[in-house]
């Protein structure tokens, strides 16, 4: 009975295909697929009616099936195709069967379904394991990205450096905060270090708190920090939760921050005289003689 | 414009997606990027508690109107332990968890209108409003 089921459809598999074109070209027209080309539609259509009449032929999950969900994920298919095109692939396979048969009970009916979803199942959970495992897989590869970017620390001279943070500031990354901010300071051996917070885009208390324990730290291990980027609002926003910052000197830009920092490490910006002076007292020198 | 959006707290970052609705529904109202920043904080403190301590809660905005004023209310409510001493976390620097202790207070502070409502073992209701000026 079970390798009968296999042989109709094996052996009709022309005109199973033919319909279940016919029906997922239907489906095309109203969906998500529309921007796809015709050519590569149907190229694409074919192939993943053979992988699925290869897996049916061999009994299993094959190697083909691999290398087709691997492409498509490749080249950004949506899966909501694939798990579309097995279910058109079931429906169209059992009316196929049942229009074969000659006596058709409930018994009948019910091994014929059983026979096709064992059929189709494993296919639809390889290829939902093969998305979600992509996904998943750029998901984690997202994180550590994000991850290297959430806590920088720029040396931008000698004994001051720069962190600079822009986005919301979670626990987790509060705590990168501090290891970085502390061991940038022993490695750069910063004297003074400015935590610009113009890309923060909220400041709460708890913000508020893990910026002023990684300041205390900071100063335990004998440096100076210095809180830059504050806008007016949140400026405002600060007064009005009643947070007390008086510990660490603050500074709206950074540009002022920094300035204090060369005041700290005793260095001062000096304009050098520009070419043209130079050129303007060499004349006058000339003129005299 | 009563219409009611509410956000469910669940994971730390629910308590972005809150502020993020929160700060969309406020520009539409037409509060002032200060008065954002304000209400924006406020509902950071707000489901902030909610993860802290109750772990599981929603924070609901809604577009309000009363006679020739308009405004933005928040309501969070959650299903946690209670605040055993109402009197005591609207004081300044009480925290049990180590931290600034300037949440609820300042939140206060931040908006107009403050409304506490909580029970031991009943859960915790807070409604604040903030007017547009």
């Amino acid at each position: 009975m079970d390798t009968k089921l296999k042989d109709i459809v094996l052996e009709n598999s022309n005109d199973i295909v033919r319909m279940w074109l016919e029906e997922v070209q239907s489906k095309k027209n109203q969906d998500y697929t529309s921007t796809i080309s015709n050519e590569l539609f149907d190229s694409t259509n074919r192939e993943f009616v053979n992988v699925i009449f290869t897996s049916i032929e061999k009994q299993g999950l094959t190697s083909e099936l691999d290398d087709f969900s691997e492409r498509l994920i490749n080249l950004g298919w949506p899966l909501s195709y694939l798990t579309d095109g097995m279910q058109v692939f079931r429906r169209v396979t059992i009316d196929f069967i049942l229009t074969q048969s000659e006596k058709v009970d409930s018994e009948y009916l019910s091994k014929v379904m059983k026979k096709v979803d064992d059929w189709v199942d494993p296919v639809i959970n390889r290829l939902v394991n093969e998305y979600s495992g992509s996904w998943e897989h750029i998901v984690s590869l997202q994180r550590v990205a994000l991850q290297e970017l959430s806590a920088p620390l720029i040396p931008v001279m000698e004994n001051i450096t720069v962190m600079p943070l822009i986005g919301t500031i979670d626990t987790e990354r509060a705590k990168l905060i501090m290891e970085n901010l502390l061991d940038g300071v022993i490695k750069h051996n910063a004297e003074v270090v400015l935590i610009d917070i113009t890309g923060v885009p909220v400041v709460d208390t708890m913000v508020a708190h893990h910026i002023i324990q990684a300041a205390e730290a900071v100063r335990l291990i004998g440096s100076t920090c210095i809180l830059v980027g504050i806008r007016p609002e949140i400026a405002q926003t600060i007064v009005n939760l009643g947070i007390d910052l008086t510990k660490f000197p603050t500074k709206s830009s950074l540009r002022k921050g920094f300035q204090s920092a060369l005041e700290l490490t005793n260095r001062t910006v000096v304009e050098t005289d520009s070419n043209d002076n130079n050129i303007e007292k060499l004349i006058d020198t000339l003129d005299r003689e | 414009m009563d219409f009611q959006s509410c956000v469910n707290i669940k994971k730390e970052w629910d308590i972005v997606g809150a502020r993020q609705l929160g700060r969309d529904i406020a520009k539409k109202i037409g509060f002032g990027t200060v008065d954002q920043a304000r209400i924006a904080t406020a509902i950071s403190e707000l489901a902030r508690n909610i993860y802290l301590y109750a772990g599981d809660g929603k924070v609901c905005f809604e577009a309000i109107e009363d006679m020739n004023k308009r405004g933005l209310s928040i309501i969070a409510i959650d299903d946690g332990p209670g605040i055993e001493e109402l009197s005591q976390v609207m004081e300044d620097g009480f925290s049990t968890s180590g931290g600034l202790g300037a949440g609820l207070p300042g939140v206060k502070r931040l908006m107009d209108e403050f409304d506490i409502v909580s029970e031991q073992g009943q859960g915790t209701e807070i409604k604040v409003v903030k007017w547009l000026r």
